[in-house]
């Protein structure tokens, strides 16, 4: 009785499971799925390989990229992958190495062709002297932020456009094709960006975090100040204080914070002193459909545009 | 290549100037005339900085036409990634801790209160690292003190597959449970002090055992997780000797988001232990020499739901956490007496259920609050009344209830402080708990777990 029970249920339940994966995902065959872990490589792989790949972005330019859950979704997304890209230098200490077990997926996995960390290809600012969590949650590798230099952005196409026709080598010629293409559009923009950057040089500026450490120096921006004294930890209003006696004796152009942090304390400090407060959007709006450039396009305007 | 090794080595020797500038600057703060210095200070960082830029931007390549797969340089290494987790607290009762019992519940495993005035709680250290690409290992300590005696316990020893085939993992070894979700983490993750009045009832206030767990992650959008555990069964609730699995569990699993700002899991398990010999009052300090064992047939179904929400999906600022789970077990066997003379023995048939839920509110970064509430119920019946209620089975009609509330600051990842407050109902005389506790993670980043 039992045992027929049993029979009926697991005939009723084998096509279901055979049918539910193939429905779900109909151009799984065709196309390469890409987990991304920010928003910005998303992008970059969007432009790389446009409908070649199924895009999936882990955050958005809303979140804490630091800040994220190994949450059941990400598991599912990441079981599929056939492509991890993530910033690496341990930006997704807290939750990649965990998702990466609970997926287990064995094409993501570190050292495999699916695995890929953007900030392993550039050169990082940032890099502590010491190691101390007194000195908040630093990153051992350096800033992870490496996004925030159109630069880095070029380096980092290159070597994930090899990557892309290491593992579908079908569409080699695509993803070639679309590099070049890439490249050339990218270094006219850098071109334009530059130019425009030109008066930024050596102005002051007080940044919350130290997350646009590679926008400002390739703007040869000068940061006078953080407004967190600890990375990671709340700015205090005694550090707050001190930075607001800095501000006294210096020339400041403007107070720039990453728009997923909370705008009290930079904007306490300006109306403590007069300095404009900009908040700058923290990577592309992927789900959104932005692009890579019109991001950049977007942080150059608000950066210029103050007076 | 050679001219970026030079480049990072000047820059390296300049930021050290700079670092140490810096830190004179800072030094120099405490004087009278800081303003003066720290002028002169800043404009010495200046020069320094200008400097490192006009070497930079001479030597710098803007358009490098090669790669570079920088070194990678962690601070782990081939050792395992430490850490070390500091857990404290200051309890306060109105009733004598020692007498707690839970009416319909024969308690045992670590249901015990902690102790009033100044405890440690369990304090751990967890070494992990990947073994190889194929697996993932990693030990956790516990070192506690029950009845005045500083004991080590190995709460975890696990290895775990990477990848061992599309979606399976295979763990090994000593750990967790996956029946609950409450159970799956360790003690100062919960964002209480004290385990639900579910939780000590039926697990002694966890779970683990010996054993192997397969799980497979299917290939759909929607998370779905199916998992099998197979234990040695020497653990409370089960217990006594046994050839191959003595317990066994399935678990179910599934999960999502719903737009950016929340995600859900829901989950249901079972649990099965045949023949087992449970003995209970492993930290009971009644001074009875008699000591309840249950020996017979037992079960568990489980079922649990946890749903979070922040906003844009940015759990820095502001996030909740809504989190509900319920057991049942049902007991089938007989009840002994040890120790007894003569002999006192019962059958017994016990179905002992209960839940609790809790909701956890972030409102600001760096401080949270939470409530939880908890009952538990229970209809135990054998053939001599008198030795159910000698081992505590017997609830004459009473439902055990309990209220917490909390609030807690987290000034960083690594270090918490918390304020709970318990109206304890689960027992006769209604007691009222205080408990002031500390956690502090020393070394390597934890994993953020849903």
């Amino acid at each position: 009785m039992l045992i027929k029970r049993l029979k009926t249920l697991a005939a009723s339940l084998i096509p279901l499971l055979v049918v539910l994966p193939g429905a779900a995902y109909p151009d799984s065959q065709t196309s390469l799925n890409v987990f991304a872990c920010e928003p910005e490589w998303a992008a970059l792989a969007k432009v790389l390989g446009e409908d070649k790949l199924t895009i999936y972005s882990a955050t958005t330019a809303m979140q804490d990229p630091h800040h994220i859950q190994a949450r059941p979704s990400l598991i599912a997304k990441a079981r599929r992958a056939d492509l991890l890209i993530c910033s690496g230098a341990e930006l997704e200490v807290g939750w990649l190495p965990l998702l990466l077990r609970k997926a287990s997926n064995q094409k993501i996995q570190p050292g495999q062709k699916g695995y890929f960390m953007a900030a392993d290809h550039v050169e990082k600012l940032d890099v502590p002297l010491t190691l101390d969590r007194s000195l908040g949650d630093v990153h051992a590798e350096g800033n992870p932020h490496i996004h925030t230099s159109p630069e880095n952005i070029l380096r980092v196409a290159k070597v994930l456009s090899e990557r892309l026709l290491d593992i579908d080598e079908k569409n080699a010629d695509f993803y070639q094709n679309n590099y070049k293409l890439f490249e050339q559009r990218w270094r006219q923009s850098i071109i334009k960006w530059q130019q425009q950057a030109e008066v930024l040089k050596d102005i002051n500026i007080i940044t919350h975090h130290t997350y646009w450490s590679y926008l400002n120096h390739w703007a040869n921006m000068n940061v006078l100040a953080t407004l967190e004294s600890i990375a990671g930890v709340s700015p205090s209003s005694g550090h707050l204080a001190k930075v607001k006696k800095k501000m006294a004796k210096n020339q400041v152009k403007m107070i720039i914070h990453v728009a997923y942090v909370s705008e009290r304390p930079s904007v306490w400090l300006s109306e403590q002193t007069g300095v404009p407060v900009i908040a700058l959007p923290a990577s592309v709006d992927f789900q959104n459909g932005q692009s890579l450039e019109l991001w950049f396009d977007g942080i150059i305007n608000q950066l210029v545009t103050m007076p | 290549m050679a001219k970026f090794y030079m480049n990072s080595a000047i820059s390296l020797v300049l930021s050290v100037s700079v670092f140490n500038a810096l830190a004179a600057s800072e030094a120099e703060t405490g004087n009278t005339d800081t303003a003066g210095t720290d002028t002169v200070n800043e404009q010495k960082i200046q020069s320094l900085e200008q400097r490192i830029q006009d070497i930079e931007s001479a030597n710098s390549d803007k358009y490098m036409t090669e790669t570079h797969a920088y070194k990678r340089v962690t601070n782990d290494g081939f050792n395992p990634a430490i850490s070390v987790i500091l857990d404290g607290l200051y309890s306060s009762y109105k009733n004598n801790p020692e007498d707690y019992n839970l009416p319909g519940y024969a308690l045992g495993g670590e249901a015990e209160l902690a102790p009033e005035g100044f405890s440690l709680g369990h304090s751990e250290i967890t070494l992990s690292n990947n073994i190889d690409d194929k697996f993932f290992g990693q030990l956790t300590l516990a070192i506690a003190e029950h009845d005045n005696e500083t004991v080590v316990e190995l709460e975890e020893a696990f290895f775990e597959t990477l990848s061992l085939a599309e979606g399976f993992t295979l763990r090994g070894g000593r750990f967790y449970s996956a029946l609950g979700y409450l159970n799956q983490q360790h003690q100062h993750a919960w964002d209480f002090q004290d385990a639900p009045l579910v939780y000590r009832g039926i697990f002694g206030n966890q779970y683990f055992d010996d054993g192997l767990r397969l799980a497979y992650v299917a290939e759909t959008d929607l998370f779905l997780e199916l998992g099998a555990e197979m234990f040695a069964g020497k653990k409370y609730p089960a217990g006594g000797q046994h050839t191959g699995a003595g317990s066994w569990t399935g678990f179910i699993n599934l999960g999502g988001d719903i737009g950016v700002s929340h995600s859900w899991q829901a989950g249901l398990s079972y649990w099965s232990a045949d023949n087992i010999e449970r003995e209970y009052g492993g930290h009971d300090h009644g001074g009875t020499a008699e000591v309840p064992v249950f020996a017979g047939d037992s079960k568990i179904i489980g079922a649990n739901a946890v749903y979070k929400w922040a906003p844009d999906g940015n759990a820095r600022q502001q996030n909740l956490k809504l989190q509900f789970e319920y057991f049942k077990r049902d007991d089938e066997g007989g009840l002994v007496l040890l120790n007894s003379n003569p002999l006192e023995q019962s059958t017994l048939n016990s179905k002992q259920d209960g839940y609790y839920a809790q909701l956890r509110w972030q409102f600001v970064r760096n401080w949270a609050m939470g409530v939880r509430y908890d009952r538990v119920d229970s209809n135990n019946s054998g053939s001599d009344q008198s030795v159910l209620d000698e081992a505590g089975l017997t609830s004459t009609g009473f439902v055990p209830t309990r209220t917490s509330v909390m609030a807690e600051w987290a000034p960083s990842e690594f270090s918490r402080v918390r304020l709970q407050y318990n109206r304890d109902d689960s027992y006769q005389v209604a007691d009222d708990q205080v408990y002031l506790q500390y956690t502090f993670g020393v070394g390597a980043h934890g994993a953020h777990a849903y």
